[in-house]
């Protein structure tokens, strides 16, 4: 017996074996492998973000615009629904069957036992009924969550609005840390002002059972953090100016920017047809942002900062003070009204200076003045000599904010364009191209393109008398804060501030000279200087667009404007008397009761019959 | 009779007694751990009826760990001769309660293996091991060891087999594989290694068969044994009929293990295996309890997350938590350290019964001890090999730390019946 002896050990060295091999196992398992600790805590922690109070906006008398109302939504938990009688809550929720169905079978697909929402946004009398009778439905709740409301009618286009974020914004590191579902601004200031609006989110780790309920705080809520409020934006907007501007120009497709060029705060931003903000949130928003996406008027489209368009006359500034100060004119400089080289509007005076070139609105008076400007005998070769005349025109006018984005607080604004030599390489072939091709540009007509907001910003420079703070339209974060940085400093052009002085007289004789393009925009009778440009912009697709560009009061600028009505022709036709009352509206506050007939006829006239 | 005392308890092995009391009393922390609540935690000194605490398995767990005691005072004071004496009364009181079990129990979670008196559910089929083991050791007694004809293996085997095939039938499968057990008992006193060897290799063979290709398997094998031949002629010459059978055999296998896992094998047995291979293909559904229980063993590391502070077991992640799953609240609460220390109490148990096994004077007591630590070991190393997703889920304790008293008292009986043939082991050198 004694071989067998020896198997004892055999047995032995098995038991062994496995003890040592399930101890390394488990080794490997606890200690080595950290990714089953990380699983455990997928488990059981559950993430909870509670949501911070999202800042409200006000304009620039403290009036509340947007605010939050807690908005309700019918959540259903799958497993506490028992013995449902779908017919009688269809009636009592006036919903489809199907919907019920699709609904249930959507929210079991998500979880048994949490809950999902089955219908969205319940307005207040459809709450009340639900409330009434939700006792007789197990396994519903209603759940309330904040949504915007808005206390005005007007501003939807700078506002912008607030949504669920869309898987393609969660994508962007930008939004890494939001969830799905969350609100979010999606354009306009809710979006630019994001972070600001927003606040902090709080976050609680709360522990789960493997039902997923809830079973306490994870370590006393060591790591837990508060929500934090987010903070108020302050604009510049006049709330009474912005709905006056949104009302003359109901009906009509153009815009009208009004800044405070001391400033630079905006004080109305009207693009023209407008919504009402509120449409854009609650139940049915996507059904009425489809509407409002489909309307040919494109009332979505935010036209002061995304519709680019040639200035047409106003442009004839900013060539008079590039030209002065080349020195290449002066303000007693005269050119004759020559037909020749270009059309003139119509039959006038000799412009014997700047004032009554700027008053007629002289084309081929500017034409020379940017001739002079441009070909200058830099380069005996005369294609090379515009090239650099040009190159050096550009980079002047590019002073005064155009061509590049001006940096306004909102994101979708648009460039525009001031053509360069190269520009023109590329269009006609180097040194196939001199002045003649390019002349247009003299009268605001032609490759170039401004915005709106350059617009007005252009005119709120020359009210300076040479320099303009970038427009924004939040003077405050909090209640007593501060714009953004950027927006507190000064940015001079090009141009000598000295210079800037020689443009008003002409602009004031535009508006209350006799003969003048613009008198429709006249507050003479209020003892209001008014300094203004009419522009009339050619549009090869049908009426011509009229714009108006003023400051007032001229040796005290407080408002600089910019109105462009489409299609209506001359501009001291229609856009002048629309800045005139808008002018009105902001200086006294109120617009004199006999100026009813104007208000009629920027709101109803026809333009297109012309006047002059 | 010597004039040496009669009592036992001189001659009890404290060693084994101190193992069996350390590796309750920590089993019974563990229970207390995996029914512990955070919401309504089980407090003893509140004032709470009977009826009440009897709602906790802890409690529970304490009223069969006094009947133990109770069993354990019984099993030292008869008369030790009666467990040789008496093996094949028992071993065929236990074949007519199995048989009785199969046609009267009412199917339990799809066995029919329980007997319920009351409020008390016994399963016969964790008491089979004991009886068996004491059959299979008063055989092995009386046969010629050094010439075991074919009649006695037969014999051996038949009386191996039988409750085997009554507990099969009952659809207890884990409880059918643990008196695999008893073929290390039977190796030890003799048993031709090859059948062991044989058994591995097979399961070898299978877990192969189910990870690799076939073609791979035989092309694999038959390159290894033409090798060999290349390699070493004289067993070419000399072994050329063997090497072949075992290339025959091999390739049998290879093409029998299809046959056996989808004919053979039960649908939920089938899933068991295919989690074991790929606990990842469904870990919601047939995959849940693998996966949970590693995680809840994983996310222990090297000290665990303290006593009742487990979150994967507290919060029902790990299904049979305080039964078949117990290990993974030791895993989770005390982590690397209090499962090699778990696995080093088990070791030291399973030595210990091996020694007290061969220090026995009689082929009955060292028999019947090697069945007993064998029997330990296949529970201990199926139980946790599951656990910690090394074998296929079978439902069988983890002895002494499941929640249970079947399995509580047939361990006890294991074990004491044990002490009790080594207290008197003297005297039977005397008889």
């Amino acid at each position: 017996m004694q071989y067998l002896e020896g198997r004892r050990y055999v047995v032995l060295a098995i038991f062994t074996l496995v003890g040592l091999l399930f101890a390394s196992r488990l080794f490997y398992l606890q200690v080595l492998d950290d990714s089953y600790k990380t699983a455990a805590d997928r488990n059981t922690l559950q993430r909870q973000v509670q949501v911070p109070f999202r800042g409200l906006i006000y304009d620039r008398h403290d009036s509340l615009l947007v605010s939050n109302t807690p908005v309700y939504d019918l959540m259903v938990v799958p497993r506490e629904v028992k013995r449902l009688d779908s017919a009688k809550f269809c009636q009592l929720m006036q919903m489809p069957l199907e919907d019920l169905r699709l609904g249930l079978r959507t929210a079991k697909a998500y979880s048994r036992v949490r809950p999902s929402p089955l219908i969205q946004n319940l307005s207040t009398p459809e709450l009340a009924s639900i409330n009434d009778n939700l006792i007789n439905f197990p396994g519903f709740r209603v759940q309330a969550r904040m949504a915007r409301a808005y206390r005005t009618q007007n501003l939807a286009h700078a506002l912008g609005y607030v949504g669920s974020i869309t898987p393609k914004l969660l994508e962007s590191p930008k939004y890494a840390h939001y969830a799905p579902g969350e609100n979010v601004g999606i354009s306009g200031l809710e979006s630019y002002y994001e972070p600001i609006l927003m606040g902090r989110r709080g976050v609680q780790y709360r522990l789960v059972n493997v039902r997923g309920i809830d079973k306490g705080t994870f370590r006393g809520g060591e790591f837990d953090t508060l929500s934090q409020a987010g903070q108020d934006l302050h604009l510049s907007i006049d709330s009474d100016l912005q709905a006056y501007g949104e009302k003359l120009l109901a009906g009509r497709r153009g815009w009208i920017v009004a800044l405070d060029p001391k400033t630079g705060e905006i004080l109305c931003f009207v693009s023209a047809p407008h919504y009402e903000p509120q449409l854009l949130t609650g139940k049915g928003s996507g059904n009425r942002y489809m509407d409002l996406l489909r309307n040919p008027d494109r009332p979505l489209f935010d036209r002061p900062l995304m519709a680019t368009f040639p200035p047409g006359s106003v442009f004839k500034l900013v060539n008079e003070l590039v030209a002065m100060q080349l020195g290449v004119v002066t303000p007693a400089t005269g050119f004759p009204c020559d037909q020749h080289l270009v059309h003139c509007t119509h039959r006038h005076e000799y412009p014997s200076n700047v004032n009554i070139a700027i008053k007629q609105s002289c084309n081929p008076y500017f034409y020379q003045v940017m001739r002079a400007a441009v070909v200058r005998g830099q380069s005996p070769n005369k294609f090379e000599d515009a090239r650099l005349g040009l190159g050096q025109w550009q980079k002047m006018v590019k002073t005064f904010g155009l061509g590049e984005k001006l940096g306004v607080d909102m994101g979708h604004e648009k460039r525009g364009l001031i053509p360069s030599p190269e520009f023109y390489d590329k269009l006609r072939g180097y040194h196939h191209w001199n002045f003649k091709t390019v002349y247009s540009l003299s009268i605001g007509q032609g490759e170039i393109g401004i915005t709106g907001l350059q617009m007005a910003n252009v005119l709120a420079t020359i009210a300076n008398r040479g320099y303009y703070i970038t427009p924004h339209f939040v003077r405050s974060i909090g209640a007593s804060g501060q714009p953004l940085p950027q927006y507190r400093e000064r940015h001079y052009t090009a141009v000598d501030t000295t210079l800037f002085k020689y443009l008003i007289p002409g602009m004031q004789e535009v508006v209350d000279g006799r003969g003048g393009t613009g008198s429709f925009a006249s507050l003479a009778q209020y003892g209001i200087s008014v300094a203004g440009k009419t522009g009339t912009v050619q549009n090869a697709h049908g009426e011509d667009h009229s714009t108006f560009a003023a400051f007032a009061p001229a040796n005290d600028p407080k408002i600089a404007i910019a109105v462009f009505i489409e299609n209506a022709g001359f501009g001291g036709t229609a856009a002048a008397p629309a800045a005139g009352l808008m002018m009105e509206k902001y200086l006294r506050g109120k617009v004199a009761p006999r100026r009813k007939r104007w208000e009629d006829w920027v709101m109803y006239g026809d333009f297109t019959k012309r006047r002059h | 009779m010597s004039p040496v005392t009669t009592r036992s308890s001189r001659s009890i092995d404290w060693p084994l007694l101190l193992l069996y009391l350390v590796l309750v009393g920590l089993g019974w922390v563990a229970v207390y751990a995996a029914s512990y609540s955070p919401d309504a935690p089980p407090h003893p000194l509140t004032a709470l009826s009977f009826s009440e605490l009897m709602a906790f398995n802890w409690f529970k767990q304490l009223l069969w760990m006094g009947t133990a005691a109770v069993l354990i005072v019984i099993l030292l004071v008869v008369d030790y001769k009666a467990y040789d004496t008496l093996a094949y009364v028992l071993y065929g009181g236990m074949i007519g309660l199995l048989l009785v079990t199969l046609v009267i129990a009412r199917p339990i979670a799809g066995s029919r293996s329980w007997l319920e008196f009351g409020p008390v559910r016994l399963q016969p089929a964790e008491f089979a091991k004991f009886t068996t083991a004491l059959a299979a050791s008063r055989f092995m007694a009386g046969i010629n060891l050094r010439n075991q004809n074919w009649r006695d293996q037969a014999v051996l085997a038949g009386l191996t087999l039988l409750p085997v095939a009554l507990i099969l039938a009952s659809n207890e499968t884990g409880q059918a594989l643990v008196f695999a057990a008893l073929l290390l008992a039977y190796f030890r006193e003799g048993m031709s290694p090859i059948i062991l060897l044989l058994l591995a290799a097979g399961g070898v063979i299978l877990l192969l068969a189910l990870l690799v290709p076939k073609v791979w398997l035989v092309s694999g094998f038959t390159v290894v044994l033409l090798g060999a031949f290349a390699l070493n002629s004289r067993l070419w010459r000399h072994h050329l009929p063997l090497s072949l059978s075992a290339w025959v055999l091999v390739i049998g296998m290879v093409f029998g293990v299809d046959f056996f896992f989808n004919k053979v094998l039960q649908p939920h047995q089938r899933q068991r295996i295919e989690m074991l291979i790929d606990p990842g293909k469904d870990p919601l559904g047939k995959g849940w309890n693998v996966t949970q229980s590693k995680i809840a063993l994983g996310s222990g590391g090297w000290f665990g997350k303290g006593f009742l502070n487990g979150t994967q077991t507290k919060f029902d992640f790990v299904p049979e938590q305080s039964t078949d799953f117990i290990f993974c609240t030791v895993g989770e609460e005390w982590g690397w350290a209090g499962c090699a220390v778990l696995i080093m109490l088990y070791l030291t148990l399973l030595w210990r019964i091996l020694l007290v096994a061969e220090r026995q004077k009689s082929v009955f007591g060292r028999t019947y001890g090697y069945c007993v630590a064998s029997i330990l070991f296949v529970h201990f190393t199926v139980n946790l090999g599951m656990t910690m997703g090394l074998m296929p889920v079978v439902g069988i304790p983890l002895p002494f730390f499941s929640y249970g008293g079947s399995s509580l008292w047939s361990f006890t009986i294991l074990v004491f019946a044990l002490v009790a043939l080594d207290a008197h082991r003297k005297q039977d050198l005397l008889r």
